[in-house]
C-alpha cells in the first residue's frame, strides 16, 4: 500500500497539469499586482484583457483542434486576410454592419478549405495549414498591398476600446467570457466534447464508437475559421487598422499557449481551464515585463522554455516512475 | 551462477544427443498485474522444426519476444549452446544467432526488397559506400535459394504478406540464423503460399536451422514438426516428439480441462432472423456473401485468418463502406458505411483489436464505458458526468469488472478486464444484434469461460450473436450454425450436429472431400 | 542488352521500379516546372536570363538550398525543425561579432557557424529524444529560446557591413564561373548529403526510421544516435547559413532569419519530401528552394505584383501534397497489381 501511495503522490500534480498552470497563474497576477508598478490597476487591467483577446479567440478553438490530434497553423493567416477583406470592402462603401458578419464568414469559408484538405481528402494538417499560412497571408497581400485601411467609424472602435459605463470593465470582456463559457461547455459536457475527446485519443476506435471523425475535424476548422474571422474584425477595430500583415506570426503563440495550457499534441488530453490560464499567464507575463522595463525578449525565452517543459516535465516524471518502479521490482 | 547452471544441469533429465542450440529454462513475465509467462521451458536443436502450440493468451508470444530480445525476462534464463546469456536488445538476439519472423512482418515499405534484407549489414564498397549492385546480387542470390522470384530492386510497399515474410526468411538466412522462430506465420497465407513457405523452411531444417514454429493449425503441426511443446496459462506443460502424440492429447493438455465444462450448454428456440446480409460485395472480399442471423441464435463465422470474416463484419457494421449487397435489420436496410445508423437499428460490434479498436487506451475506463451512448445520456444535450458514471459504475459492475477506479486509463486494465469494458459499452446499448471479433483472444481462461457464458444468456434472452472466432473449440462450443469462410467467400455452412473440427478446417482450408 | 545479361535473373524481368519512377518524375516535373517558368519569364523580358540576373537568383537560392537539405534530414526521420530560423539568426550574430571585434578568417567564422549550428542541433535532438517530446513542440519552444538568446545578445546593435572583414565580404558577394560561392557551398553540402543519404548505411537509416520506427527498433537500428545525428545536422547547416547570410548581407540584427521556417519547411514539402517521414530525396527540396527562388525572381519580370508570391508559395505547398497523395495512391495501386500478376 505504501508504494502505490508514493507512485500517486508522484502521478497526482502532473495528471493535473492544467491545475499546475492555474496556481502559477494565480501566484503571478499577486505577485505582479504587488511588485510591479501600475500592473494592478483599472487601466492595465483593461490593456491586459485587450490584449489577450485575439489570443484567447484563437487558442479556443485551437484547443478543440489539438485534442482532435490536428492542428492549424493557418490561423493567424486567417485573421490577416479578412481584416484585408474587411478594409477592401470598406473602401468599397459597404456598411460596417453588413462587412462584420461577412468577415466571419469569410474566415468560416477559410476554415472550410482547411476541413476539406484535412478531413476530407485526409492530408496531414501540419503541411496542409502551412500551406493555407502561406497562402491566406499572400492573399491578404494581394488584396491590400501594403496599404493601410484605417478611417474606421469612432463608434465601433471606441467600443471596443471601451470599458462598461464608469466601470473598469471592458466591453469585450463579456463576449470574450461567454464564447470562453460556450467552448468550456461544449469540450467538457457535451456528447460533442465526448467525441473530440476520442478522435484524438484514437481515430480508429473513435470510429468503432461511431464517432463521425472526419466530419467532427471538418467542423472544428471551420469553427476555427470563423473564429479567426471574428478576430480579424476584432483586431482591425482594435487598432483602427485593416493591414495584411495584421496579427503576423501569432499562430506560434496560440499553439504554444494551447500546449501550455496542458493540450497533448497527440491528441485526446487537455482541458480548456488550462489554456484559459495560460494565455492570462503570457498575456500578463509580457505586460508585467513592459512595466518593468524588462526588455520583451526575455519572454521569447521564457515562452519557448515553458513550451518544452510543459511537454517535457511529465515525460521525464513518468520515465522517473519507470525506473523507480522497476529498482523496486529488482530489489523486491 | 555457475553453480545454478550444473545444478539444473544435473535435475533436468538429458535432453538428447546434442546440446540444444538455443534453451529457456524456467522463464517467467509479467507486465503490471498480468503474469504472461510464470514458468516457461524450451529447448530447440538444430535440424528440428520445433512446434509450440497452446490457446490465444497461453504466453507463446511473451516468450518469442524474450528470446527475440524485445523483453527481458524476470525470472529464468536463456541458454545458447548451453551457455547462459542475456539480451539486452534485438540486436543482441540477432547476432546469437536468432531470427523472428512474425505474424505481421515489419518492413520498411520506402526501402527496396534488397535493403530490407540488409538493412544495417547492407553490402560496401569504395569509401565505405553502400554497393547495391552487390547488394541486389545476394539478394537474388537469396531467393535463389528459397526459390522464389522476387525483384530485389522494388520497394516492399505493396508486396503481399506471404512475400513480406519470404524477405524476412531471406534477411534470417542472410546472417546464417541458427535459430529461426516463426510466429503464425501462415496465418495469413493461402494455401499455395503456405506450401511454398513450407518447402523453404524444410530446406532450412536440412540444412541445420532450429525451427521454432508457432500454429494452430494441426495438419501444419503434424506435417512440418518432429517435436511439439504444449503452453498453458504462462507455463510449459509438456514436450513430446511429434509422432509420440496425438492431437485429441495435445488439444486436451492446452485447454486443460474438459469441453462440456469450457461451454455453458443451452437449448434455446431461435425466432425470426433479425440480420439479413444479401450478396454482400467490398474490397477484400471475393465473392458476394449472404447469411442470416436469427433472434436467439449464435452463429460462428470461421476460417483463417485473412479469409474476409473481419471484412464481412465490418462492413456490415458500416466501418467499411460496401460496394453492393445489402444489410438488413429487422427487415430495415441498413446505409453503406454509416455506423451511427447500425447503432441506431439497434447493432453492436465488438471488434477484433481490442487495443486499436474497441477502447481509447488513454481514456478512462468511465469514458470508455459509455462513450457510444454520449447523446442518449445527455440531459437537454448537456453531460455533467453523473449520469455517466452511474452507467458505467452499473454495467461494469454486471460484468464484474475489475479496476481501480473508474477513472483509470483503461490501457492499465489487464487484457480480460479490458475486454469486459468493451463489451460493457456495448451492451449497455441493448443491441439486438451483437457482433463479436474474436471476443476470447488474448484474455485469461477464468474471463473466457466469463464471456462464453455471457454471449450465451444474451442469446438465450433472444438477441442474435454473430461471433468471429479463430479458436476451433470456441466455434464448436458456442456456435449454433457455423459459416466457415475460405478466401474471400462463405465457402460452406455447418450446423451444430455437423460442425466438428475436422468439417470446419476442411473448409477453411479448401480441402474438402469429393463430394 | 549486354548490360542486362549481366544483371541477376530477377531483375532482368522489371527495369526500374515504379516508385524509381515516380521519384524520378517528381524530381523532373520540378526541372520542368522550373524550365517552363524560367523560359516564359524570359519570354517576356530576356534580361531574366542576364548573367547578372541569374547571379542575383542564385544568391537569394544558396541559404534557402542549404536549410532545405539540413530540414530534409530531419523530415525523413518523422520530425520538423522549426527552429532553423532562429539558429541561423543566432549564428550569424555570433559570427558576426566574432568578425568584427577579434576578425578571425574566414574558414574559422565558418567553423564557427556550423559549431553555433550543431550546438542547438544537440539541444533540439537531446529534447526529442531524451525528452520524447514531439519535434514539432520541441522546435516550435526552442525557436522561441534561440531568438530569445539572440536578442539578448545582441540587444538593439547590429552588425555592420563596416564592421566586418573584407575578405568575408568578398567571400559573400565572390562568384567563381559566374556562380557565386555561397551558391556553390551550398551545393556542394547538398551534393554529400545526397550521396550520405543514398549511399551509406546511416543515411539509409534515416529512411528506415521514418519509414517504419517500430520495424527499424526490432531491426536493431540505433535510433538514438540516428536522430541526434539528424537534428545536429540539421543545425549545422542554419548555422552555415547563418556564416553565408552574415557573408551576403553584411549588416546583421537580432531578426535575422525571422520566419525563414516556413519557407524551408515549404521548399522541402514542394520538393516531394513527405512531411511524415521515410521518403524523399535532397535533391527534391533543393529544387524545391530553387523553385520558390525563381518565382520571388519571375514576379516582377512578369509584372505580377510582388505580393502575389506568398499566396503562390502556399498554393505551391497544397498542390504539392495533393499531388504526393493521388501520385502515392496510384503507385500503391500498381504495386499491388505488379504483385498480384506476379503470384500468378
Amino acid at each position: 500500500m505504501p508504494t502505490r501511495l508514493r507512485e500517486s503522490a508522484l502521478m497526482r500534480p502532473l495528471a493535473t497539469w492544467d491545475a499546475a498552470v492555474i496556481a502559477a497563474t494565480a501566484a503571478f497576477l499577486i505577485i505582479a499586482a504587488a511588485s510591479v508598478e501600475h500592473f494592478g490597476t483599472a487601466r492595465n487591467f483593461g490593456y491586459i484583457v485587450l490584449d489577450l483577446a485575439p489570443i484567447l479567440l484563437l487558442a479556443l478553438a485551437m484547443t478543440l483542434i489539438v485534442t482532435t490530434g490536428e492542428i492549424d497553423l493557418s490561423v493567424a493567416s486567417t485573421v490577416g486576410l479578412t481584416s484585408a477583406a474587411m478594409g477592401v470592402m470598406w473602401n468599397a462603401g459597404i456598411p460596417l454592419e453588413t462587412i462584420m458578419p461577412a468577415a466571419v464568414l469569410l474566415g468560416a469559408a477559410l476554415g472550410a478549405v482547411n476541413g476539406l484538405f484535412t478531413a476530407g481528402f485526409g492530408l496531414p494538417s501540419l503541411a496542409v495549414t502551412i500551406g493555407t499560412l502561406a497562402l491566406y497571408r499572400g492573399l491578404s497581400y494581394v488584396l491590400l498591398g501594403d496599404t493601410a485601411v484605417a478611417d474606421w467609424p469612432r463608434d465601433f472602435t471606441s467600443w471596443t476600446l471601451g470599458t462598461i459605463g464608469e466601470s473598469p470593465i471592458p466591453n469585450v470582456l463579456i463576449p470574450l467570457a461567454a464564447l470562453a463559457a460556450v467552448f468550456g461547455l461544449v469540450l467538457h459536457a457535451t456528447p460533442v466534447g465526448r467525441s473530440v475527446y476520442a478522435a484524438g485519443a484514437s481515430p480508429v476506435a473513435a470510429a468503432y464508437a461511431g464517432v463521425p471523425v472526419r466530419r467532427l475535424k471538418f467542423w472544428l476548422y471551420v469553427v476555427s475559421g470563423s473564429m479567426a474571422g471574428l478576430t480579424g474584425v476584432f483586431w482591425t477595430l482594435r487598432y483602427s487598422s485593416a493591414r495584411a500583415d495584421n496579427a503576423f506570426g501569432l499562430e506560434l503563440t496560440v499553439v504554444a499557449v494551447v500546449l501550455l495550457g496542458g493540450v497533448s499534441i497527440f491528441g485526446g488530453k487537455g482541458a480548456l481551464p488550462g489554456v484559459l490560464a495560460a494565455v492570462v499567464l503570457l498575456t500578463a507575463l509580457q505586460n508585467a515585463l513592459r512595466l518593468a522595463h524588462v526588455s520583451t525578449e526575455a519572454l521569447t525565452v521564457v515562452t519557448g522554455s515553458l513550451l518544452i517543459v510543459a511537454v517535457l516535465a511529465p515525460n521525464l516524471a513518468a520515465s522517473a516512475r519507470r525506473t523507480l518502479r522497476a529498482r523496486r521490482r529488482r530489489t523486491a | 551462477m555457475r553453480l545454478g547452471a550444473s545444478l539444473a544441469a544435473e535435475i533436468q533429465p538429458d535432453p538428447g544427443p546434442a546440446v540444444p542450440v538455443a534453451a529457456l529454462r524456467g522463464v517467467a513475465k509479467r507486465f503490471g498485474a498480468v503474469k504472461a509467462l510464470t514458468d516457461a521451458h524450451l529447448e530447440l536443436h538444430g535440424g528440428e522444426t520445433h512446434a509450440l502450440v497452446g490457446e490465444n493468451g497461453a504466453g507463446k508470444s511473451t516468450l518469442i519476444k524474450i528470446l527475440a530480445g524485445l523483453y527481458r525476462p524476470d525470472a529464468g534464463s536463456i541458454e545458447i549452446d548451453g551457455r547462459r546469456v542475456e539480451f539486452d536488445g534485438t540486436a543482441a538476439a540477432a547476432a546469437a544467432g536468432i531470427a523472428v519472423i512474425y505474424q505481421e512482418p515489419a518492413l520498411f515499405g520506402d526501402l527496396t526488397v534488397a535493403e530490407n534484407i540488409f538493412i544495417g549489414r547492407q553490402p560496401r564498397g569504395r569509401f565505405g559506400m553502400i554497393d547495391r549492385a552487390e547488394m541486389n546480387r545476394r539478394a537474388a542470390a537469396l531467393f535463389e535459394r528459397l526459390g522464389v522470384a522476387l525483384d530485389p530492386d522494388r520497394p516492399a510497399k505493396g508486396l503481399s504478406i506471404a512475400d513480406q515474410q519470404l524477405i524476412e526468411i531471406a534477411g534470417a538466412i542472410s546472417v546464417d540464423a541458427r535459430v529461426l522462430v516463426m510466429d503464425e506465420p501462415t496465418a495469413a497465407l493461402s494455401g499455395v503460399e503456405a506450401e511454398r513457405l513450407f518447402g523453404v523452411v524444410e530446406g532450412l531444417r536440412e540444412a541445420g536451422t532450429a525451427v521454432l514454429f508457432i500454429s494452430h493449425r494441426f495438419d501444419e503441426v503434424e506435417a512440418l514438426c518432429q517435436r511439439v511443446t504444449v503452453m498453458r496459462d504462462g507455463a510449459h506443460v509438456s514436450t513430446d516428439p511429434m509422432d509420440a502424440v496425438t492431437v485429441d492429447e495435445l488439444i486436451g493438455r492446452m485447454v486443460g480441462r474438459s469441453f462440456e465444462a469450457m461451454f455453458p450448454h443451452r437449448s434455446t428456440e431461435p425466432g425470426p432472423a433479425v440480420l439479413e446480409v444479401d450478396r454482400l460485395r467490398r474490397g477484400g472480399l471475393a465473392g458476394e456473401v449472404s447469411f442470416s442471423v436469427r433472434a436467439g441464435e449464435i452463429v460462428a463465422l470461421a476460417g483463417l485468418v485473412g479469409a474476409g470474416r473481419s471484412e464481412v463484419v465490418q462492413a456490415v457494421f458500416g466501418i467499411e463502406p460496401r460496394d453492393s449487397g445489402t444489410v438488413r435489420v429487422d427487415g430495415r436496410r441498413l446505409p453503406s458505411g454509416r455506423p451511427q445508423a447500425a447503432m441506431a437499428a439497434g447493432v453492436a460490434l465488438v471488434p477484433e483489436d481490442r487495443r486499436q479498436q474497441g477502447l481509447l487506451l488513454d481514456l478512462s475506463i468511465m469514458r470508455n464505458a459509455t462513450l457510444v451512448r454520449r447523446k442518449s445520456l445527455a440531459r437537454f444535450g448537456f453531460l455533467t458526468g453523473r449520469a455517466e458514471r452511474r452507467e458505467a459504475a452499473e454495467w461494469t459492475a454486471r460484468l464484474r469488472t475489475r479496476y481501480g477506479s473508474l477513472h483509470d486509463a483503461a490501457g492499465t486494465l489487464s487484457g480480460g478486464n479490458q475486454q469486459k469494458v468493451v463489451l460493457a459499452k456495448w451492451l449497455s446499448t441493448d443491441p439486438k444484434v451483437l457482433i463479436v471479433d474474436e471476443p476470447t483472444r488474448g484474455i485469461d481462461v477464468a474471463t473466457k469461460a466469463e464471456v462464453h457464458r455471457l454471449l450465451s444468456d444474451l442469446a438465450a434472452d433472444g438477441v442474435a450473436v454473430l461471433m468471429v472466432s479463430s479458436e476451433l473449440l470456441e466455434v464448436l462450443g458456442m456456435a449454433d450454425r457455423v459459416l466457415v469462410m475460405r478466401e474471400g467467400s462463405i465457402a460452406g455452412e455447418l450446423d451444430r450436429d455437423r460442425a466438428t473440427e475436422e468439417s470446419v478446417m476442411r473448409l477453411a482450408t479448401g480441402q474438402e472431400a469429393p463430394a | 542488352m549486354t548490360a542486362l545479361g549481366e544483371r541477376p535473373a530477377a531483375t532482368a524481368r522489371t527495369g526500374s521500379t515504379a516508385l524509381d519512377l515516380v521519384l524520378r518524375f517528381r524530381a523532373l516535373g520540378l526541372v520542368l516546372a522550373l524550365a517552363a517558368l524560367v523560359a516564359a519569364t524570359t519570354a517576356v523580358n530576356a534580361r531574366f536570363l542576364s548573367a547578372q540576373s541569374l547571379r542575383d537568383l542564385l544568391f537569394a537560392a544558396a541559404i534557402t538550398v542549404l536549410l532545405a537539405t539540413g530540414m530534409t534530414v530531419v523530415v525523413l526521420t518523422r520530425g520538423i525543425d522549426l527552429s532553423v530560423g532562429s539558429v541561423l539568426g543566432l549564428s550569424a550574430y555570433l559570427t558576426g561579432s566574432l568578425l568584427s571585434s577579434v576578425g578571425v578568417p574566414v574558414p574559422l567564422a565558418i567553423l564557427t557557424g556550423l559549431a553555433v549550428g550543431a550546438a542547438c542541433g544537440t539541444v533540439n535532438g537531446a529534447i526529442v529524444h531524451f525528452g520524447r517530446v514531439p519535434p514539432l513542440v520541441a522546435t516550435l519552444g526552442t525557436l522561441y529560446v534561440f531568438r530569445g538568446v539572440v536578442y539578448f545578445v545582441a540587444g538593439g546593435s547590429r552588425i555592420n557591413a563596416s564592421d566586418l572583414p573584407g575578405a568575408f565580404l568578398d567571400f559573400g558577394s565572390g562568384t567563381v564561373l559566374g556562380v557565386p560561392y555561397l551558391f556553390a557551398l551550398a551545393v556542394a553540402v547538398l551534393a554529400v548529403v545526397a550521396v550520405f543519404l543514398s549511399r551509406y548505411r546511416s543515411g539509409r537509416d534515416l529512411y528506415a526510421l521514418g519509414s517504419n520506427p517500430e520495424a527499424a527498433r526490432l531491426s536493431g537500428i540505433p535510433a538514438g544516435r540516428r536522430l541526434m545525428g539528424a537534428y545536429v545536422t540539421c543545425g549545422a547547416l542554419a548555422g552555415l547559413g547563418g556564416v553565408l547570410y552574415a557573408a551576403r548581407f553584411g549588416t546583421v540584427d537580432a531578426s535575422a532569419g525571422y520566419g525563414l521556417e516556413l519557407d524551408i519547411v515549404a521548399a522541402v514539402v514542394v520538393g516531394g519530401v513527405a512531411i511524415f517521414g521515410g521518403s524523399g530525396t535532397v535533391v527534391g527540396a533543393g529544387l524545391g528552394a530553387l523553385l520558390l527562388a525563381v518565382i520571388n525572381n519571375a514576379l516582377p519580370v512578369l509584372s505580377v505584383s510582388q505580393f502575389w508570391q506568398q499566396a503562390i508559395v502556399g498554393a505551391l505547398i497544397l498542390a504539392a501534397i495533393a499531388l504526393d497523395r493521388l501520385v502515392g495512391a496510384r503507385t500503391a495501386r500498381a504495386l499491388r497489381r505488379k504483385a498480384a500478376a506476379d503470384a500468378d
